[in-house]
């Protein structure tokens, strides 16, 4: 069953298993060209994700879904509005602040894996704690854990090719992981997986990625997987189509 | 992130390669060039590079180079020996002569008359004979490639016999010399000897070579012997240069080997560039994951730099190297004897490496720095 809870404003009380609001999206515009060309993806985006929770982002193509989560994970800065971080307003964090903030805050998962191709699964999975400089071979016992903890252990030094594309993606969510991240977004993790592959990742993110204090956000226009979600944003033509649902 | 970047680069080993052959291809082409027009320049000078034991060379004013010298009477060689600073002057013949084999066969030479008391100007390096018996009746020392073109391959025997200016010369000893421009044969005998295999001319006297006294400087002596007499002196690396740029200035030498230096140059730059290039457009994507899991443009700048300078160092090493084998693998073959690679070149390839490698990786790196994270969220 699928509940109201999306904020527009964000008023309601959520309803899920953890009160925490960890990301908090305020009148979030965006607009990209300059003078005619100029075109407004998002309309004053009211939103809150909530810590301990799967919150889905949902939508149809080009309905501004990307752009959001480019805003909340700090790829892509806000025409107007802001989004709290964790307390921190995003637009006080500038240039050098915001890189470092996403190393150490945000994990991601993207909808084609993006693994560097010469680097084996387990190396992969270290390049978070590199970024954070952390010494090599302690990362690369760590990633080995992670890798461990999502299955994987056994082909822990295959190339990318050498995997399939599930095996690929869940390298891909034990190299967002493996730095503990506070905040996790995935892009379409299943949109290039069959359905099996898909389910696979989707428990996982479950099990694994959802925990205490880290709030997980997954964009998705794949229905199959809406069952996964504790949350559901739904979005359409860059606003917030309906006041949102919780399901548990 | 630096074993990331080194991981990057080699992960994909035919553009790796390819990126570092690139590289090695140019340099090879740069260096070799480069040595071999230093070494043709250097060949031009032979005559004055080879007398190591006179620091001057006074000449007729007129003289356009080595090879092209108006004769000089005896009477300036006693001008010379009056100025003021010189130690001692003596008396150098250099000109063109026809020598001819018992079988007919005959060469066009170089011959060098040397002062028949002191031996100035003689050949440092004897391979066979004794220098001492340049002073028997009828002696030459002929050069080793010489020798070889008039008697072919086999043991060096001395005593054997030639003609010139229907006068009998006879080998004494075979010298290694700097090979010259012209790759003729190089006979050195006493002055009075050489006037006799030479035509009659009046003046036969081509160079007086000094050498200024202790404590005295060249440069100072060779004015004093410019003011006093008239006549051009020079010191042995202004009398080197003289050579050299006059077939700069005179010749196409320059402009040719200039053309397949900048294609050697061009050509690395395109290969290295392009590749380097197209590493880093396939890689877009994942330069734009690790910007957006937080690596700094500075962080990802560092990481191109650091792979464009291993595929600089290793094309480098690999291309110097190259080179360097076609230098030692050559020295015995008689028309590229004396070619070698000086250091100033390898330096300079040095140089040409890092321009191409800088080239190179700011192509790349304008694309990566303009990448936007978001990028990776796009399908």
């Amino acid at each position: 069953m699928v509940a109201s809870v999306i904020d527009q404003p964000s008023t309601a009380a959520p309803v899920g298993p953890s009160t925490e609001v960890c990301v908090s999206c305020r009148g979030v515009v965006k607009e990209f060209g300059d003078g005619e060309s100029r075109t407004r993806v998002l309309h004053g985006i009211n939103a809150d994700v909530y810590g301990s929770e799967l919150t889905l982002l949902v939508g149809p193509s080009g309905c501004g879904k990307t752009t959001l989560i480019s805003i909340i994970a700090g790829l892509l800065y806000s025409t107007e509005g802001d989004v709290i971080l964790f307390g921190t307003p995003q637009s006080q964090l500038k240039g050098s602040k915001l890189v470092q903030f996403r190393a150490q805050n945000v994990g991601f998962v993207f909808q084609q894996y993006n693994l560097l191709p010469s680097l084996t699964a387990t190396e992969n999975v270290a390049i978070p704690l590199l970024i954070q400089g952390q010494p090599r071979s302690k990362a690369l016992v760590k990633a080995r854990e992670v890798l461990e903890a999502v299955g994987l252990g056994s082909r822990a030094n295959q190339l990318p090719s050498q995997l399939s594309g599930g095996q690929q993606q869940r390298v891909a969510i034990a190299r967002a992981l493996v730095h503990e991240p506070r905040l996790l977004v995935c892009d379409e993790p299943t949109a290039a997986l069959d359905a099996q592959s898909g389910q696979v990742v989707m428990d996982l993110l479950k099990r694994v990625a959802v925990q205490a204090g880290r709030a997980v956000i997954v964009v998705t226009h794949d229905s199959r997987v809406f069952t996964y979600g504790d949350r559901i944003i739904e979005m359409a033509d860059g606003r917030i189509a309906e006041p949102g649902s919780t399901q548990h | 992130m630096s074993w990331v970047a080194w991981k990057m680069l080699t992960g994909d080993r035919a553009k790796y390669f390819g990126t570092v052959f690139g590289v090695a291809f140019g340099v090879l082409l740069i260096s070799q060039q480069m040595a071999i027009f230093v070494g043709l320049m250097r060949r031009t000078a032979h005559a004055a590079i080879d007398v190591r034991d006179a620091s001057i060379w006074v000449m007729d004013p007129e003289g356009k180079n080595v090879d092209e010298v108006k004769p000089l009477s005896d009477s300036d060689l006693y001008r010379v020996r009056g100025v003021e600073g010189v130690e001692w002057a003596v008396r150098l013949y250099k000109s063109l002569a026809r020598a001819r084999i018992d079988n007919g066969e005959f060469r066009q030479s170089i011959l060098l008359g040397i002062d028949d008391h002191t031996l100035i100007g003689a050949p440092v390096k004897l391979v066979a004979g004794s220098l001492a018996d340049l002073r028997r009746p009828d002696a030459i020392i002929i050069d080793r490639p010489g020798y070889r073109l008039f008697w072919g391959d086999g043991p060096i025997v001395l005593g054997k016999t030639l003609e010139m200016n229907d006068r009998r010369a006879v080998v004494v000893g075979v010298c290694d010399t700097t090979p010259p421009f012209q790759t003729f044969p190089v006979m050195y005998t006493r002055y009075s000897q050489a006037l006799g295999f030479a035509p009659r001319e009046r003046n036969q006297l081509s160079f007086v070579l000094a050498h200024e006294k202790e404590g005295a400087d060249p440069q100072q002596v060779c004015q004093s012997i410019r003011t006093s007499t008239g006549l051009a002196a020079r010191t042995r690396s202004d009398m080197i240069w003289f050579v050299i740029e006059f077939y700069l200035r005179s010749t196409g030498i320059p402009v040719n080997f200039g053309i397949t230096i900048a294609l050697g140059f061009i050509v690395g730059t395109a290969i290295a560039g392009q590749t380097f290039y197209l590493f880093t457009l396939e890689n877009l994507k994942q330069f734009g994951a690790l910007k957006a899991m937080g690596v700094s443009n500075g962080r990802l700048v560092g990481m191109i730099l650091l792979q464009a300078t291993i595929v600089g160092c290793i094309g480098y090493g690999l291309g110097i190297g190259m080179t360097s084998l076609f230098f030692e693998s050559t020295q015995g073959v008689t028309a590229l004897m004396g070619f070698y690679l000086p250091w100033q070149v390898a330096v300079i390839a040095a140089g040409a490496v890092a321009v191409i490698i800088v080239l190179a990786s700011m192509i790349s790196l304008r694309k990566v720095l303009i990448l936007e994270p978001a990028v990776v969220f796009r399908g």
